[in-house]
């Protein structure tokens, strides 16, 4: 292990990295920044520019701290103007925008970013310990127990969802599955479901599909809603930088539970960044003290620093399952998973024997990117903040020519351009619907893997014998019906409580 | 009907169709030998036709009962057509060049959002593709035709 950490630091110092990480990470807290502009759209207009790098550790260290930015920059501008570009740092606005109010912008940045990095760093460090660990399990894997640990993954996603919309998470899911399914298999070798259009042939491009699922309806949403890309009066005098003593012991006890919490909440499938953060903020405030439980939502420092250190774990515990088993928990971990296998690397237990110098320079980078937010980021942001005043009328055109490019860029083609659009019209209406788009997505991705897996067991153990013969893939499999059908089964069973109908039990 | 559960039916029809061509059509074309194996090009498909089928009318006869009231539509549906721009640069990239269409996209669309100083809007744009045609050109080395087709000594 000391030693893969050593190919990591050689790798991760190289001056083009170190580039790498410094210009993503101020790439995306310029992006993040602008309201409505999530960490999902920004990594999907990256990814085009990270694949032409063609060195997989180059381009996955240029996306992770494109990631990281993109989380910073939310803060800020939910702090700055309470307008949060991303739903995980919906719960710093609850206490950093009343901060901003009383003009204490400049210390709720600083409180903000010491969170983000003492929580980013903390996780980077549970991420060197768990990951090597659940590789080591993860080599007893076979197909079988591969097929039924992504149909856990999937269920879990579906079941995250929340209640009324188990099913339609669900439906994205395998709408996802069926859309990998379009094109010639690996497998198989054989056209499917192509309608005889030349253009299938390959399949759905899966950054055409990014972009149409993220980059296309979020941009598409700031033209329809003025609200959401309000720029705001926010822009006052950010000064004052400085925390006390005082105030650094009241908030180092919360920064060190919320980093463990969320990044162990950041590891499980389908939870990720915004419940760690929510979870965070509503532990916080039910074990302060009565007198600053009334401070919370006020302007308490304690609220502000506990959302932030838990979602900057959480994003580094959801590269555990993405790293050490090539199955991503979140809509942006898919997205990477996705520019990985277009970099010709396959994640999963054998990443790390394999190709060390990746996993570790990943994991290195993740905290240098961490220390170039806290000391790079930091003493710009007054200056940065400036962008928050660019008016609507010119964002949105630009942010939608940089999604059509990228689409066309990274496959060079105009046909692209075309299903882009009319996926995007589709993603667009159903987000009008209240259908949840990251499962579609992550279905799509892990489509062709789980096909494969499936179809070699079935090989194996010559017909659907496996699920019987190997005790784990059962119990996986168990698992994952139980994700679906408990939540159904807990709301009708509050439902039926509500109407004062008796329990059978 | 509420929206969701028109596109629960809208789906429902695509899925259909998709389980039809897996169970049906698709076996036909399979060469002999393969069909001694045990899964067949068709046999996940079918899998996943079946489940989205019973996904697609739970949402359509509203099995699932939501927690909360639907929340009041905040947005208007009617301006849609404004996405019809991205559909213009995608038909255009080729006959008009990348540069031209590009200044054109960004000039309307920030024409149709209520922008008017064009004296502003126009260097801008004109700045911004430009920019953007050296980077992908240059830097990335990615082949963009930069002129109309009738100026063939640009590279055409």
């Amino acid at each position: 292990m000391l030693e893969g950490i050593m190919i990591g630091l050689g790798t991760a110092f190289s001056l083009t990295n170190l580039l790498m990480v410094i210009g993503g990470c101020l790439i995306g807290t310029f992006i993040g920044m602008l309201p409505g502009l999530g960490p999902m759209s920004i990594i999907s207009i990256m990814i085009p520019v990270a694949i032409s790098i063609g060195d997989p550790s180059a381009a996955l260290i240029l996306l992770a701290g494109v990631y990281y930015g993109a989380i910073f920059g939310g803060s800020t501008s939910s702090i700055l103007i309470n307008a949060p570009g991303v739903a995980s740092t919906v719960a710093t606005s609850f206490d950093g925008y009343p901060l901003a109010r009383q003009g204490k912008a400049g210390k709720a940045l600083t409180v903000a970013a010491i969170s983000s990095f003492t929580g980013g760093t903390i996780g980077a460090v549970l991420l060197m310990i768990f990951a090597p660990a659940l590789a080591t399990v993860a080599l007893l894997f076979h197909s079988a127990e591969y097929f039924a640990l992504m149909v856990v993954g999937l269920s879990a996603i579906a079941a995250f969802a929340g209640t009324g919309q188990v099913a339609k998470a669900l439906l994205m899911t395998i709408l996802g599955l069926i859309m990998a399914t379009v094109g010639e298999g690996a497998l198989f070798n054989l056209p499917r479901f192509t309608m005889g259009i030349m253009d299938l042939q390959s399949g759905f491009g899966f950054i055409t599909l990014a972009m149409a699922m993220f980059a296309l309806p979020e941009a598409l949403y700031l033209v329809l809603d003025p609200a959401r890309s309000e720029t705001g009066s926010g822009s006052s005098e950010i000064k004052d930088l400085r925390i006390t003593r005082e105030e650094a012991k009241a908030i180092a006890p919360v920064i060190g539970r919320q980093s463990i919490q969320g990044f162990l909440i950041g590891v499980l499938p389908g939870a990720g960044a915004t419940i760690a953060s929510f979870l965070g903020y509503a532990v916080e405030r039910n074990i302060a003290p009565k007198e600053e439980q009334e401070q919370f939502g006020k302007g308490s420092i304690k609220g502000l620093a506990a959302p932030e250190s838990a979602n900057n774990a959480a994003c580094t515990g959801s590269f555990v399952p993405l790293l050490t088993l090539g199955i991503p928990g979140s809509g942006t971990t898919a997205i990477l998973l996705g520019a990985l296998i277009a970099l010709n690397v396959s994640p999963g237990p054998r990443l790390m024997i394999d190709e060390p110098q990746i996993f570790w320079a990943v994991i290195i980078s993740m905290y240098l990117g961490n220390l170039i937010l806290l000391v790079l980021n930091l003493p710009l942001i007054p200056y940065m903040a400036k962008v928050l005043a660019v008016p609507r009328n010119y964002l949105i055109p630009f942010v939608l020519f940089f999604t059509l490019m990228g689409a066309y860029i990274g496959q060079n083609n105009a046909t692209e351009l075309l299903i882009l659009v009319g996926l995007g019209i589709c993603a667009t209406v159903l987000r009008f619907a209240d259908y949840p788009l990251a499962p579609l997505l992550i279905g799509f991705i892990l489509g062709s893997m789980l096909e494969n897996n499936f179809a070699r067991s079935m090989q194996l153990y010559d017909g659907i014998g496996f699920l019987i013969e190997r005790p784990m893939t059962m119990g996986l499999l168990a698992i994952a019906v139980l994700l679906i059908v408990l939540p159904s089964y807990r709301a009708r069973r509050a439902r039926l409580r509500a109407k004062g109908v008796a329990d059978a039990d | 009907m509420a929206l969701d559960r028109w596109i629960a039916l809208v789906l429902l029809m695509i899925c259909l169709a998709y389980g039809y061509a897996a169970f049906f059509t698709m076996d036909a074309t399979l060469p002999p030998f393969m069909k001694l194996i045990p899964v067949w090009p068709s046999t996940f498909p079918k899998v996943l036709s079946v489940m989205a089928v019973t996904c697609a009318v739970i949402i359509l006869l509203g099995l699932e009962k939501g927690a909360q009231e639907p929340k009041p539509a905040d947005i208007n549906y009617r301006r849609l057509t404004e996405y019809k721009l991205g559909q213009a640069i995608a038909l255009l990239l080729r006959p008009a060049g990348f540069l031209v269409s590009t200044v054109g996209f960004l000039t309307v669309g920030g024409l149709i959002l209520g922008e008017r100083k064009l004296q502003y809007l126009i260097p801008v744009a004109v700045l911004a593709a430009g920019l953007v045609w050296y980077l992908v050109q240059q830097v990335l080395g990615i082949y963009l035709r930069p002129w109309p087709f009738f100026i063939l000594g640009a590279g055409g």
